[in-house]
């Protein structure tokens, strides 16, 4: 960008007090109007900066413990000038990460490059084609070595539509001496039956996600797959001819085992309000005895033994399983969550952002990220990393719970389904499993249809 | 004892107004007048009336953000499925509790208050007014926060202080009902916005002329005699001032809610209503359409009070 006709301070008759040949005020003010030209042709010289140089890709991430922006430092180091990655942070909750970049996405914002996607809301930003389509080669290159749930998550009607980045699931934590006490087998599967007889035995308290929140719709999602049902069982492209699962066996069992947690009175006094945080301070208190929880949970006890605040003995008596299962005979699937990559559909230097998404999900990175922000890896290799062992001693059994998990009901009206169960399913102690699946499911048809508030 | 209050002023023509012909000058003046103010007209109607004709427009369609491509036509069906839907009525309902619980404590706490502080010694005056006016100057997110950490059930302190009063024990989950989480919510808005209502007061209390109520005081007007028949009729404007403004702040009450309870255990506003259907479900229409509503609400409770209070506010500026 030139700046043209800019005026010349120095040329133009100086108005001083005689009126005649620029005096003093007249220099000073000569002087000044030469910075301020010189001020404003640099600026505008630095806003057009973008047309020569390497580009710089935004990655809009979801907050953490800094560990995407050094990722980002890396790739852009790793990149040799071709381009530079910057982070934009998104809001702490998914649905607001969600709603802030649909807005931006709506209005086809070119700063998006790259994104960091709660997996169930890939469906709806693939329909809506804010996502770039990912070229073949990258898709094959990236879903190499990946565990079955994340590439699940990244697909929407048959294609790979982002990039698995680190995948999430729940583990069952407990407490070795609550359940050694209560006479629980805790090598073998166990039931969420059980582990409600053996608190109620113990007086210790049982950690569930019973807030009304996207927590509430993880938790049934994982009662009914792993009562071998879904809470839609055909996605179609008209959303009125849903069909759901909410009222089928596997969906009433779910309803009946999340009534009988809530109704167990170990479970503590809020827990209608209770969220991941509030069940990993429950299990961390002298009263807890096993949680339904994200692996932060183990990081979090180590770091509040380092700053003093947690009696090193509490993580020592941790045990970890797979997720409780709902039938004896059925095995669990457990919650699928994370983050995927999506590579903005209006961005102008899509080919890096493809580029820069691989480098961001190397192996190397993964390892990173899981060892030094407690977030797991979606690619296999990961889990026999020495370092990673040592910090995460249950990585095992987290790729294990990978390849069982099961994700949300993938569909573009994902927020609708998860606030319909959100209404009915809460408060969890109110469950009733012969209306409430039904009423559910009422809700939800009827919203799509668009006949219905939310 | 009859009501005491100022006569009404006697609308007469003022001695400067125009005759029925519009002198050049007058015309020159109104034409100045124009132009001044001109500006600041338009940019009115480009931030206000803009986005209400807009909001009006597209509640007329079934259009969701996501997909733009099925945008269509649907005329007045949006409102027909808000107005049909228990879940509009029931957050209409829980707006109107809030709005009336919390103006009519804020009212009584906003005369006490207001009397307080016209009765203060004079150096005492400014200080009373900066204190009583701190919580109104708090972002209505951080009073929301604060009140919602007071009242968790694992930070908050109110348990622990209050566990002696029947109902509460250090176990008592605010946030776990309706009734509950409104009573912490109402509490939140009293204490944020009674400064609000008592400063409006004061500036009526001023008002009434102390004539009448030493004229009172002669005639042997207990107090509350002489507050309910000198003081608040003669400061009608400035109460009906005040609690229309408090009534269409409480009305439109949003921050609150979505920090405390997020709409749970049936505690949804019609504020909330048109956040989650506008913002959550990016269904424009359909929030849209719930917006127009909460506007309309909005305009007749101004309308109301306006009538019901009798007011002419032209004439309580002396025009």
């Amino acid at each position: 960008m030139t700046v043209s006709h800019a005026p010349s301070p120095g040329n133009r008759p100086g108005r001083t007090s005689t009126g005649s040949a620029p005096g003093r005020s007249g220099r000073r003010r000569a002087r000044v109007g030469a910075l301020a030209s010189l001020v404003l042709a640099s600026t505008l010289a630095a806003c057009g900066g973008g047309s020569g140089g390497p580009p710089t890709l935004t990655w809009y991430i979801n907050p953490d413990s800094g560990g995407q922006q050094e990722i980002a430092n890396r790739c852009t180091a790793a990149a040799n000038g071709q381009y530079t990655i910057e982070i934009s942070q998104l809001p702490r909750d998914s649905p607001s990460q969600r709603e802030q970049l649909v807005r931006r996405l709506a209005a086809e914002d070119s700063s998006i490059d790259l994104m960091s996607l709660d997996p169930p809301y890939i469906p709806e930003f693939a329909q809506a084609g804010f996502l770039a389509p990912v070229p073949p080669d990258v898709a094959s290159r990236v879903s190499d070595g990946v565990v079955e749930s994340a590439i699940q998550g990244s697909t929407w009607d048959g294609k790979l539509v982002a990039i698995p980045f680190w995948a999430n699931t729940q583990l069952l934590w407990y407490r070795k001496s609550v359940a050694e006490a209560a006479g629980l087998d805790m090598s073998q599967p166990v039931t969420w039956d059980q582990l409600i007889k053996a608190a109620k035995s113990q007086h210790k308290l049982i950690g569930a996600q019973g807030i009304r929140s996207e927590s509430l719709t993880v938790w049934l999602n994982a009662l009914i797959e792993s009562a071998g049902g879904h809470i839609i069982e055909k996605v179609t492209p008209k959303p009125e001819d849903y069909q759901f699962g909410l009222t089928s066996e596997a969906g009433v069992r779910a309803a009946e085992v999340m009534r009988d947690v809530a109704n167990s009175g170990e479970v503590g006094a809020a827990f209608s309000t209770s969220n991941e945080d509030t069940s990993a301070t429950g299990f961390e208190s002298a009263d807890g005895g096993f949680q339904v929880n994200w692996p932060f949970v183990w990081p979090r006890a180590l770091s509040a033994v380092d700053a003093g605040t947690l009696d090193k003995s509490v993580p020592d008596d941790y045990g970890w399983a797979l997720y409780p299962r709902v039938d004896a005979d059925t095995p669990s699937k457990p919650p699928y969550g994370g983050i995927n990559l999506g590579i903005g559909a209006f961005s102008e230097h899509t080919d890096f952002a493809f580029e820069a998404a691989e480098c961001i999900t190397s192996d190397e990175n993964q390892a990173y990220y899981f060892e030094t922000n407690g977030n797991p890896a979606s690619s296999k290799a990961v889990y026999d990393d020495p370092a990673v062992l040592k910090v995460f001693p249950q990585a095992p059994v987290i790729r294990e719970s990978l390849d069982a998990a099961a994700p949300r009901p993938q569909t573009p009206y994902y927020s609708e389904v998860s606030g319909g169960i959100q209404r009915e399913y809460h408060p969890p102690a109110d469950v009733d499993p012969k209306s409430t699946p039904q009423q559910a499911t009422d809700l939800i048809a009827a919203v799509l249809r668009g006949d219905q508030l939310l | 004892m009859s009501q005491t209050t100022l006569p009404p002023v006697e609308k007469t023509q003022p001695v400067s107004a125009p005759s029925r012909r519009i002198s050049d000058r007058s015309r020159a003046e109104r034409k100045l007048g124009w132009m001044l103010a001109g500006p600041a007209f338009l940019v009115m109607l480009l931030v206000t009336a803009y986005p209400i004709v807009q909001a009006v427009y597209y509640s007329l369609f079934n259009y969701r953000l996501t997909d733009p491509e099925n945008r269509s036509f649907t005329g007045l069906s949006n409102y027909g499925v808000i107005l049909t839907d228990s879940l509009w009525w029931q957050a209409f309902g829980v707006t109107v509790l809030i709005t009336v619980i919390t103006v009519a404590v804020e009212l009584v706490l906003g005369f006490a208050l207001a009397f307080v502080m016209a009765k203060a010694l004079r150096s005492l005056r400014p200080t009373l007014r900066a204190a009583i006016l701190i919580p109104y100057a708090v972002i209505t997110v951080v009073s929301s926060l604060a009140w919602k950490f007071a009242f968790d059930i694992d930070t908050g302190f109110v348990n622990h202080w209050f566990a002696w009063l029947p109902g509460i024990s250090v176990d008592t989950d605010w946030f776990g009902g309706q009734a509950s989480s409104l009573t912490v919510v109402c509490l939140a808005e009293i204490w944020k916005t009674t400064p609000f209502i008592s400063l409006l007061l004061l500036a009526g209390l001023a008002q009434v002329p102390e004539v009448l109520q030493e004229a009172a005081k002669v005639d042997g007007a207990t107090f509350w005699q002489r507050l309910w028949k000198v003081t608040i009729p003669n400061m009608k404007a400035a109460i009906m001032v005040a609690v229309l403004f408090r009534t269409l702040d409480a009305f439109r009450i949003f921050d609150s809610i979505f920090v405390m309870t997020a709409g749970a255990n049936n505690t949804e506003t019609v504020s909330f209503l048109a956040y989650r259907q506008t913002i959550t479900r990016v269904e424009i229409g359909l929030g849209s359409a719930v917006s127009v509503l909460l506007f309309l609400s909005v305009v007749i409770i101004a309308f109301g009070f306006i009538k019901g209070f009798k007011i002419d506010l032209a004439q309580a500026r002396g025009e």
